[in-house]
């Protein structure tokens, strides 16, 4: 009865989302007037509480493993901790598009709600647009991944979940992703619904901001937890390897980062109309065609989980819709939209335009280091595009874009000279400078992490400088945001820099009661010994790690095997200290009795995650600091027209 | 200036037109070798790097039956599939490696990173091992019977659930 209930709210959702794209693509014709127009925001508003319920309803379905729904009998298992049953409800294909499409319709809910700036006609096209993409995924799961399709008979048990995502970090890796990926769906129906009305404002680009934060953040966040679940889960040590899937959250982060800078100009200085709207539709295709490489398994990846060409078909025709009509729309549109206000190069808004080139570029960039194993495939050549590509070649715009990063926000609007600041860029310039002698001369590293090193350490003091002269406690949150973010891009920078100048790694055959050394460490094996885990056994290590002769710190790192589904996955242990990682994985016993151990010394590599998170926070902040403005202004708003009807009340 | 505007369609509708024909291939995967049942075919690969052996079809030729896994170290896949590569070894197996367009020092880093089933290691720098067998990518494992002919073909990485299937194989090949 369960799964029914969810299914028919499935149904009335996708009908109200049809409803909503009808009705608003009317009232759009008939310049707001249709009778119908009322409709709009009342059906968006139920179709999101209709599609939560069914969502909820398919989380119920997992909690109590109901194993006569098909979904659930082939993700979950009985036996499984009861959050990696909820998290199974989102693990798998069906589960993860209804959670989507859920975010979607609460999204649009919260708009219908809450948004009263942009004007009526705006907001109608919005919603239109919003009801075009949610209908497109309500069709993509009623008619081809119904998540609520029970089995003819009932089955005596699940097959289990990946093992490898019955991880409390992947159970909310994906989710925050999917915030993401909805967000921007949500500033993609912006885009589109002022194109269509061609009514490009400032209010425009203020109502979409927040969405564009919101998303921005919670793709921040997914990149960075993936980033380090990868690390700790795979047991191979390294944080980032170009791999499709990661390219996938990537390339809509960059774009989505562009967006981010060129809506603020939009919205304080009515500047760079064609190119915000341009990008509102480029950071969503990013997700969408994230989703179907992801999921149509076109490129090989290690990350691919649910692959079906299938429904990568579907996902591609949603695709040619989708993006198809905006870029369409976009194409016969844009010129009619003016360009709005001049500014000289030299100006916060000037460098602003070439920070979006630069995140353009390296969009482009990976882009096409991602598709080009595909376009190779096309004449039968095979091959894979990894680090060598990737890295060299995206420094050649990563290290611009870090110079205007450090100098950008120190320039003033529309006019300003560089001279004004020389002295704030002749510290930049000092400081790297010296970071590249410094690290140039006291070790011998390769160029990348050279220059990561010398651009970070001078971006690290220059993204502070905005701060200078100001009193700190009276400084706008969205100034806060900016500083943190742009810091912590400093720090992560470090991090992946030295992570990769001055890694050890030792792969060692040690003997229980043997040592092996890595860098400052001495690492002792005391012993192996079988453990079992709720549904899996594995054989773990023992092993004592002493920096430098100090303390031992104790680690246990396992190789667990699960029995449901078969399969074997590495636990790696970490001791994290102040100045690095280490990081160890135990492997197979030898004949001679000996134990495989590979052990990694990793300095100031939680730079890189804790860098993540800094600039997540100063997003937070940034999204904290506006909707506090946009509040007061609302309120400022009420207390004027009060006043006015006083005044009126008395005349 | 407004022909600009019509880049980005152009370039999407490219892409579009990329993935559909893609899509539309039929994934090798599905598609075994035509070589299955047939004998290897002539061929004499140099050692992949110092230290080890090189590969020929003449290898297969001494009453054993053994696995013949074409992989490289560019290969995410490969990654995935080295623990059960080592495990197979440790029941027994014998794996013979083909490197395809590979270089000697990425060869033993990743050895040296993930384990070593291999008894022999064969350099296909032009794929010609790879095109006569009929394999359509990395990873792939063949089993080859003792008179060197191919007698199974398993097309992608090697599962823990694969490693009893490639086991029994290697029993029926003997």
């Amino acid at each position: 009865m369960i799964a029914e209930l969810g299914l028919a709210a499935l149904w009335l959702a996708a009908a109200l989302a049809a409803l909503q794209m009808a009705v608003g693509f009317m009232a759009v014709r008939n310049d707001g007037a249709s009778e119908l127009a009322g409709l709009i925001r009342p059906a968006a508003i139920v179709q999101g509480v209709l599609v939560a319920f069914s969502f909820a309803m398919l989380v119920w379905l997992f909690a109590v493993t109901d194993l006569s729904v098909k979904l659930v009998a082939s993700n979950s298992h009985s036996m499984k901790p009861l959050v990696f049953k909820l998290s199974g409800t989102w693990g798998n294909h069906e589960g993860s598009m209804l959670l989507w499409v859920t975010v979607m319709g609460l999204a649009g809910a919260l708009i219908a709600l809450v948004e009263r700036r942009l004007p009526e006609r705006t907001m109608n096209a919005t919603l239109a647009a919003q009801g075009v993409v949610s209908l497109g995924f309500y069709a993509f799961l009623l008619l081809s991944s119904n998540p609520f399709e029970r089995l003819p008979t009932p089955a005596a048990e699940g097959m289990g979940l990946n093992p490898l995502l019955q991880d409390i970090g992947l159970a909310f890796h994906p989710p925050t992703l999917y915030l993401g990926y909805v967000g921007l769906s949500v500033a993609f129906s912006f885009a589109v619904g002022a194109l269509l009305t061609r009514q490009v404002t400032p209010d425009f680009a203020r109502a979409m901001r927040p969405w564009v934060l919101g998303a921005w953040v919670m793709l921040t966040v997914g990149i960075t937890a993936g980033s380090y679940w990868a690390y700790y889960e795979l047991g191979w040590g390294g944080w980032w390897f170009w791999d499709p899937v990661e390219n996938a959250s990537l390339m809509p982060w960059l774009a989505a980062t562009a967006l981010l800078h060129s809506a603020s100009v939009l919205a304080s200085r009515d500047a760079l109309r064609t190119w915000t709207i341009m990008l509102g539709v480029v950071a969503f295709s990013m997700s969408m065609v994230g989703t179907f490489l992801v999921r149509s398994g076109i490129l090989t990846s290690v990350h691919a989980f649910a692959v079906d060409p299938e429904r990568g078909t579907f996902i591609l025709v949603l695709l040619g819709i989708f993006i198809g009509g905006a870029l369409l729309l976009f194409a016969l549109r844009a010129n009619t939209i003016s360009e709005g206000e001049r500014f000289a190069l030299a100006s916060r808004e000037g460098a602003l335009v070439f920070n979006n080139v630069m995140l353009s570029s390296i969009l482009a960039i990976v882009l096409l280091g991602t598709l080009y194993p595909l376009l190779t495939e096309a004449f039968d050549v095979r091959v894979s595009v990894g680090p060598p590509y990737f890295n060299p070649v995206g420094a050649i715009f990563v290290i611009p874009m870090l110079a205007a990063m450090a100098v950008g926000p120190l320039l003033r609007w529309r006019q300003d000279r560089i001279d004004r600041i020389g002295r704030e860029v002749a510290l930049f310039a000092a400081l790297v400078l010296a970071g590249l002698v410094l690290f140039g001369l006291l070790a011998e590293i390769a160029l990348l992490p050279l220059l990561g090193l010398a651009f970070g350490l001078g971006l690290a003091v220059a993204s502070l400088l905005p701060l200078r002269r100001r009193k700190l406690g009276r400084t706008p949150l969205a100034t806060w945001g900016m500083v943190v973010a742009h810091f912590g891009i400093a720090v992560a920078l470090i991090g992946m820099a030295s992570e990769s100048a001055f890694t050890k790694e030792r792969l060692a055959a040690v003997a229980e009661g043997g040592n092996a050394t890595v860098g400052p460490w001495t690492i002792a094996l005391q012993g192996v010994e079988p453990v079992a885990g709720p549904n899996w056994t594995a054989i773990q290590g023992r092993l004592a790690a002493s920096y430098d002769g100090g303390e031992p710190h104790i680690l246990t790192p396992q190789s667990r095997n699960f029995w449901a589904p078969p399969q074997q996955t590495t636990e790696s242990a970490l001791v994290t200290r102040w100045n690095g990682q280490l990081y160890a994985v135990i492997g197979d016993r030898a004949p001679d009795g000996r134990w495989q151990v590979r052990l990694w010394w990793k300095p100031f590599v939680p730079l890189i995650w804790y860098g993540g998170l800094l600039v997540a926070l100063g997003g937070v902040l940034a999204l904290l600091g506006r909707l506090l403005s946009d509040l007061r202004h609302r309120r400022l708003a009420v207390r004027i027209a009060e006043r006015r009807a006083d005044r009126e009340a008395l005349a | 200036m407004s022909w600009r505007l019509w880049v980005p369609l152009f370039l999407f509708a490219l892409f579009i037109g990329l993935a559909a024909y893609q899509l539309t291939q039929p994934k090798d995967e599905f598609v075994a070798s035509g070589m299955v049942g047939e004998e290897l075919p002539y061929f004499d690969l140099p050692p992949a790097m110092d230290g080890v052996e090189g590969v020929s079809n003449a290898t297969f030729a001494d009453g054993r039956p053994r696995l013949l896994n074409i992989w490289a170290s560019w290969c995410l896949p490969c990654i995935a599939e080295a623990p059960h590569l080592e495990s197979l070894e440790r029941q027994g197996a014998e794996i013979v490696g083909v490197a395809i367009r590979d270089r000697p020092e990425d060869i033993a880093r990743f050895l040296a990173q993930h384990g070593n089933p291999y008894s022999r290691i064969g350099r296909d720098d032009l794929s010609e091992v790879q095109l006569a067998i009929g394999s359509s990518g990395v990873p792939e494992t063949f089993v080859i019977d003792g008179e060197g002919v191919i007698r199974y073909q398993h097309i992608g990485d090697v599962r823990a659930s694969d490693v009893p299937v490639l086991l029994e194989q290697l029993e029926q090949a003997r």
